[in-house]
């Protein structure tokens, strides 16, 4: 491999210092900032900040409120990546044949992926709001259930993170379509001189070669399940019923930008933070080992 | 190249003399911010009232901002005073009373009118209103849309159901009844729903009955050691009752805030309660006959007490040069006038909110032509329901009041409100949707109530 060497000491310093100066102000600053209002109590017009030290975490970590909302977060961010994978797996090895109006096929594919959470959320709940939407009322001449996500929560996750999983897949399909065709030709047509059927060929050759793509998907899904994933839940649920749609990261907003309790808010998301940076270490240390890069 | 430059040069040059040349208006006038939450046609009002008023003199340019909902322009005008950039007006909901009654950034309007000395009547509105925003003998805030919750009910559904369609309930025993005919006739799939939850089934349902919703007076008496007393008998009734009849459709819950609106537009539910200020949207939108009436109550041992109120007040914020303070009070005497009063009365539906204004709105025969905009007034005063005979221009005994107005029933005044209902809808929720009974459901709303009381207490010890 040929090393690049600068001949300016300064210049790269200098080259890599927007990407630096980014990092620091929209990621380091923050984050401190979340670390010291989370040991205060803050007034929500300032003025008066009183030093707590631990007890915004105590607070939070004695109340069962708390744990629904991590519990939530896991269910909701596990359910987001199997599906979206998953989906987006299958998905991508069907586009992936020799099929006529192929690129039309793969360019609709990706469109979920270009629409915003909010703007999803809404779509959702126009389809299946149990008070004007199309879908209830269809079912209800079907089956004699009714789907009332207003009042039944797991019926709430399952929806939630349907549509999570539904904007998030078109991302997956492009990243797995990328893995798919950089799997040589000639190997595939070992497998069909062997006599290898698609099933065979999917589990044996495909899975195993394209696992880097598929552990950097369920990182990056896992990690949006976790922070990004806070459009579709205001627009739907907005938490409810009760609290069975309430993740942290919606937990966190609501209680600083709605309750306007800054200090429990800085400290949630610090957990938050710790949460997903253990999650992402565990995934690399133990998950990396199955990749084949 | 040069040239280019030499030519662009020239129009800059151009440019500025004609700015220079150009008439300055004669005496600028200075910008009064003011930011508010109201959409549609309650927008379209507002703006009508700010141009009215900056058309009016040449001194100050209201100028209206919409800045999301209630929420987030509550949260918008925190960040700015906090980068000490404030508006001067800002429209808060009544939840957010005690943050703002305790945030220190607030100049009282009583204070205000006073040092700019420009007299306001004050003594002229109405007592439950002004009462929500006053502190010790002081009023804060300036109301501004207030309303309080009322049932509507849909006259073609009574009619096919073999009901009175100019009779809607009065008891909550009525309620059921009617509901029953109303499915047992096919005239709609649920007896009736209910908007913003908390407000309506349990504020307004505590003070209807004269029953204490929290300590200290409803929170008035201080911000240390308030608790919530949803979770007693009369709270246990209600709630209890709900859940049955959520069962049989008698009852259909359909979500927090406004959400359960289209049950009652499109016809699935044949009776509603929500906010008096859905009068307007409820004329223009919805295709059948329909009607209002009061709060259904229990009946006794419980008394008749009269509603509360909701909506929002405008607050006067701190940190803005001394001088612009007097554009704030011309405007806040201009919003105060009658005349200014009733026009926005009769194009929201939100309450008049002093005596004169409710007085030349009965001398126009307003309540006999509008008898549905008298509902939240009658409910609000304690006065009989249907406006009286005396308006219509005959000679009539003195009105004799209906409803008591008790402490119970002067309004709530409690930290992390906005939380408060949040978890005592979420309970709800999980009450009707069979997740926990209704005695653990309100124990557990008010457990949480509690505690966030008790951290807002610590948050703003004085």
């Amino acid at each position: 491999m040929k090393r690049t060497v600068f001949p300016n000491r300064w210049l790269p310093y200098l080259l890599v210092l927007p990407q630096v100066a980014v990092t620091v102000v929209f990621f380091f600053w923050p984050a401190w900032k979340s670390l010291y209002l989370s040991l205060f109590k803050s007034p929500p017009f300032g003025g008066r900040d009183v030093f707590v030290g631990l007890d915004n975490f105590t607070s939070l970590l004695t109340t069962s409120e708390y744990y629904d909302s991590v519990i939530n977060s896991f269910v909701f961010a596990g359910g987001v990546t199997v599906l979206s994978v998953a989906g987006g797996l299958v998905v991508a090895v069907l586009a992936n044949q020799k099929i006529r109006a192929l690129g039309l096929y793969r360019t609709a594919l990706l469109w979920p992926y270009g629409i915003a959470p909010a703007v999803a959320g809404i779509i959702f709940l126009f389809m299946f709001h149990p008070s004007y939407g199309i879908l209830p009322y269809f079912l209800s001449f079907v089956i004699g259930y009714e789907f009332n996500w207003l009042l039944k929560g797991w019926i709430a996750m399952t929806l939630v993170i349907l549509a999570t999983a539904w904007t998030h897949v078109g991302y997956n399909i492009a990243f797995f379509l990328a893995g798919l065709q950089g799997i040589p030709e000639s190997i595939m047509e070992a497998a069909n001189v062997d006599g290898a059927g698609p099933v065979r060929k999917f589990t044996a050759i495909i899975v195993p070669l394209i696992s880097p793509v598929t552990f950097y998907l369920v990182v990056v899904n896992m990690v949006f399940a976790f922070f990004g994933s806070f459009g579709v839940i205001h627009a739907v649920t907005q938490g409810g019923p009760g609290n069975a749609t309430e993740i942290m990261v919606f937990k966190l907003w609501k209680d600083g930008f709605i309750g306007l309790n800054l200090g429990s808010s800085a400290a949630q998301s610090v957990i938050l933070m710790a949460i997903v940076i253990g999650l992402t270490m565990l995934q690399f240390r133990y998950a990396e080992k199955k990749v084949t890069y | 190249m040069k040239r280019l430059t030499k030519r662009w040069t020239r129009l800059l040059v151009l440019g500025g003399v004609l700015t220079a040349l150009a008439p300055a208006p004669a005496v600028a006038k200075t910008d009064i911010h003011f930011w508010h939450a109201m959409t549609g046609q309650l927008g379209e009002a507002l703006t009508a009232q700010a141009k009215e008023f900056n058309d009016s003199q040449s001194d100050y340019e209201v100028k209206p901002i919409r800045k999301g909902t209630y929420a987030e322009t509550l949260t918008a005008a925190i960040a700015a005073y906090r980068q000490k950039n404030p508006p001067h007006l800002v429209q808060v909901f009544e939840v957010g009373t005690q943050t703002m009654l305790l945030s220190g950034a607030v100049h009282p309007v009583q204070d205000l009118m006073k040092e700019q000395e420009i007299a306001i009547n004050w003594g002229d509105f109405i007592k439950p209103v002004v009462g929500y925003y006053m502190k010790d003998g002081k009023l804060y805030s300036m109301p501004y849309n207030s309303s309080t919750p009322i049932f509507y009910y849909n006259k073609d559904a009574f009619k096919k159901a073999g009901l009175d369609p100019d009779k809607p309930p009065k008891t909550w025993k009525d309620v059921e009844s009617y509901a029953k005919k109303i499915l047992a006739a096919g005239a709609a799939k649920c007896g009736f729903s209910t908007g913003w939850p908390s407000w309506t089934m349990m504020e307004n349902m505590h003070a209807t009955h004269d029953q204490p919703f929290a300590t200290k007076n409803n929170g008035f008496g201080g911000v240390d050691g308030v608790e919530l007393l949803i979770n007693r008998e009369f709270g246990q009734k209600h709630v209890g009752q709900l859940a049955a009849w959520q069962k049989d459709n008698v009852y259909s819950y359909g979500g927090r805030a406004g959400t359960a609106d289209p049950k009652f537009v499109n016809g699935d539910c044949a009776m509603y309660i929500q906010s008096s200020a859905l009068i307007g949207g409820f004329t223009k939108g919805v295709k059948f006959d329909w009607g209002t009436g009061e709060l259904p109550h229990w009946g006794a041992p419980y008394r008749k007490a009269t509603s509360i109120i909701g909506g929002a007040t405008l607050w006067v914020l701190k940190g803005k040069p001394a001088a612009e303070y007097k554009g704030v009070a011309r405007f806040l005497a201009f919003l105060a006038r009658p005349e200014t009063q009733m026009w926005w009365h009769v194009n929201t539906g939100y309450l008049a909110v002093s005596n004169t204004a409710v007085k030349n709105l009965e001398q126009g025969y307003h309540f006999v032509k509008n008898p549905k905009q008298y509902t939240a007034f009658a409910q609000l005063t304690g006065l009989p329901a249907t406006p009286p005979a005396a308006l219509a221009g005959k000679k009539a005994a003195p009105l004799k009041p209906e409803r008591v107005a008790t402490a119970n029933s002067s309004g709530l005044r409690l930290g992390n409100f906005v939380q408060i209902r949040d978890a005592i809808e979420g309970e709800l929720e999980n009450i009707f949707g069979g997740k926990k009974t209704v005695k653990q459901g309100l124990d557990d709303a008010v457990a949480k109530s509690n505690a966030l009381l008790k951290d807002f207490a610590a948050t703003h010890k004085p």
